[in-house]
């Protein structure tokens, strides 16, 4: 039974470098009754990449991806910062009419057009929040996250910019994460980086920077005492986690955070094991998060 | 006219007493639409002379309040108390010594260092970096005896660059600088892109090249957007960064970064595949491969060396499926011929390149409430 119904775009890091975000995602949706229509037709959103590059073609690419979601008539979500960023900043320009009905003469080879009235595409925190609801999560919940000390890492494409990200109606979505964290039972850290850059989108072109980004939010984190990271995007998840040990280097301090991907958080909460989300495929050691839960073990 | 009690919680800083930093906070009643300058204003009046705080205008027309408040750069005569006031309750904001919650929490600008209290040395970083990119026209000869003539339609594209106030709140905010501060930054890169786009500009060419040469030139922005909510003028600086690497990218101006071949590979390669294949990336940003071969640039081989630590643990980690093409790798490919239809988009697009610029264009107004009341006509439906 499903009440929630969702054009599903996982985004393609997710099922690259990140396959543990998509598998874990698919896990916690059906526990929490939420159906996924997977857009497999669906392409790249360019990730600010290349609108840098030809901004009609990022547009374009993004567009696609709309029209395919409204085709089955479903709101979309998608489980990438980047992605939200990137295809909100396209979806404002498509709300051009003249623009888009331009961008849409090249769709209609595929038979496709996009319209935004009513097109939603939201990420799964977003959803989460707004759609599925806290007080429906909580009443989901197994394993309660006691003590777990969980410091929330947002990526810069889902908080800003504001105007561009639906905060008019929504002035809260940059506390999402702590609410999240706070109705799985889990304690928000707060510490420094919460809100700024992983430094990843540089990591090819200002490798040391990046990596300096990288190091200081985890050893923030560390500082305020965290077992945990979470971020609701894989781009950063890279950053954070995939780069730690460089990231290590690069502030010149032992590092050995975990950094959970949302999806990740969501399932331990809901009774799943560790290594069912994947948690076993980090470079950073999951290992304490486990330690920590286990004083409460999962009833499901 | 009706008052109301704000907190401003204002970290203070003062050298001539070997003060500081600390916080100090002042009660202030005032009407909650007057500015959070008007609310430091009444505190120097009444309770303390000595804090410092630069402002002339108070119409976010001079751009000297340049500060924090809740932890946004921004200026303050531009933010209203009710709102930072609401933001504050909202957002539980905590300054860097903790507390806050129900005050105001008033700093400084960022990247830059304070003088005094709000007063923040403008010189040693933001004016530095303004002069760096030489903010003044290159023209091409001499002057003509009267003014340069130019279509109106061509000087547009700058507009939106030469709204800039130069109050340094986009400098304050940059996440780059704050990890480089050697970075040249959002205001000086926005100011850049105002004499490159301009159509009286001789060296546009050479601008660029410098600009994309220099390691810690336009390849340097992390794209965190804190620029573009930072501005008080809708300069929308990292805009105007992305706009010189389109326009490197355009001049084929090579960089040192790896910006333009990361630019390149990423875009060739979604053409390819639809989506990203992040294991040719990381080899392609670093050594384009011509026919299969690679063929390593300036600083590759060091780049790619330094990536493989990387690959090699993403690898054991179970996350990849295969070393950086070195092994083929499995990728996720569109069914049927949805390839087909993103080459084709390629085709159309790398044709166009149509830019919309929605800072002059100006956005379109919401229709969703005035259509619903909107009666569909008969005439027209009949007309069908």
């Amino acid at each position: 039974m499903s009440d929630l119904k969702l054009a599903y775009w996982p985004g393609c890091v997710s099922r690259g470098f990140t396959p543990e975000l998509h598998g874990s995602m698919a896990l916690v949706a059906d526990r929490l009754g939420i159906e996924l229509v997977e857009l497999d037709r669906a392409n790249c959103c360019g990730a600010g990449v290349i609108a840098e590059h030809n901004q009609e073609l990022a547009d374009t690419l993004n567009a696609r991806t709309f029209a395919l979601a409204q085709q089955t008539g479903l709101p979309m979500m998608n489980i990438c910062s980047t992605c939200q960023g990137s295809q909100s900043e396209c979806q404002q320009r498509l709300a051009d009419s003249e623009y888009r009905s331009h961008i849409n003469e090249t769709l209609a080879e595929e038979g496709l057009t996009y319209d935004p009235e009513g097109f939603t595409n939201k990420n799964f925190l977003w959803v989460l929040v707004e759609d599925y609801g806290l007080d429906r999560l909580s009443e989901q919940i197994q394993r309660p996250l006691d003590g777990l000390k969980v410091g929330p890492f947002y990526g810069c494409y889902i908080l800003r910019p504001k105007h561009r990200l639906g905060y008019e109606d929504h002035p809260e979505r940059d506390l999402y994460l702590e609410r999240v964290i706070g109705a799985l039972g889990g304690e928000v850290v707060q510490y420094d980086g919460a809100r700024k850059c992983c430094g990843f989108p540089i990591i090819t072109m200002a490798r040391d920077v990046s990596l300096r980004q990288a190091g200081t939010h985890i050893s923030d984190a560390l500082d305020a005492d965290a077992d945990c990271l979470v971020t609701p995007c894989p781009l950063c998840h890279l950053n954070l986690d995939l780069q730690q040990p460089e990231a290590a280097k690069a502030v010149n301090r032992d590092l050995g955070l975990a950094v959970l991907h949302l999806p990740q958080l969501v399932g331990l909460a809901l009774g799943f094991e560790p290594k069912q989300l994947g948690m076993n495929k980090h470079v950073a050691s999951t290992e304490w998060v486990q330690q920590r839960l286990e004083a409460v073990p999962a009833s499901a | 006219m009706s008052v109301a009690d704000f907190t401003l919680k204002v970290r203070r800083f003062k050298p001539e007493d070997q003060e500081g930093p600390y916080w100090e906070t002042f009660d202030v009643d005032l009407d909650p639409t007057l500015s959070v300058l008007d609310g430091l204003l009444q505190a120097k009046d009444r309770d303390d002379g000595s804090l410092a705080v630069r402002c002339s205008c108070r119409a976010a027309i001079c751009g000297s309040c340049g500060m924090k408040i809740n932890g946004q750069s921004t200026l303050a005569c531009k933010t209203m108390l009710e709102e930072a006031q609401s933001y504050a309750e909202s957002h539980s904001v905590k300054g860097e010594n903790g507390g806050g919650g129900t005050e105001i929490v008033v700093e400084p600008m960022g990247n830059m260092p304070v003088i005094k209290d709000l007063v923040t040395d403008m010189e040693s970083t933001h004016w530095t970096k303004i002069r760096r990119v030489t903010p003044w026209l290159l023209p091409e000869g001499e002057p003509p005896e009267r003014e340069y003539v130019v279509p109106p339609e061509s000087m547009i594209d700058v507009t939106q660059s030469m709204a800039c106030i130069q109050c340094g709140a986009c400098v304050s905010s940059c996440l780059s600088m704050e990890a480089d501060p050697d970075f040249i930054g959002p205001a000086a890169l926005a100011k850049a892109y105002r004499f490159v786009g301009d159509p009286r500009d001789a060296e546009t060419k050479e601008r660029l090249h410098d600009l994309a040469q220099d390691p810690h030139g336009i390849y340097d922005c992390t794209h965190c957007f804190s620029c573009i909510d930072a501005c008080p003028k809708g300069v929308a600086p990292m805009d105007q960064i992305m706009r010189l690497r389109r326009a490197a990218d355009e001049e084929d101006i090579e960089d040192q970064n790896h910006g333009r071949n990361h630019m390149e590979a990423f875009t060739k390669i979604i053409e390819k595949k639809g989506t990203l294949d992040e294991a040719a990336l990381l080899q392609e940003s670093y050594a384009p491969g011509i026919k299969g071969k690679l063929v390593p640039k300036h600083g590759a081989v060091k780049g790619l060396i330094e990536s493989i630590p990387t690959a090699v643990r993403g690898v054991t980690a179970g996350k990849m499926r295969s070393l950086p093409k070195l092994i083929p790798g499995v990728h996720h490919k569109l069914p049927g011929d949805a390839q087909d239809h993103v080459k084709r988009i390629y085709a159309h697009a790398e044709d166009h390149q149509v830019e919309l610029n929605l800072y002059i264009r100006g956005e379109e107004p919401d229709e969703e409430a005035p259509e619903a009341e909107v009666e569909p006509e008969p005439d027209e439906a009949g007309e069908e």
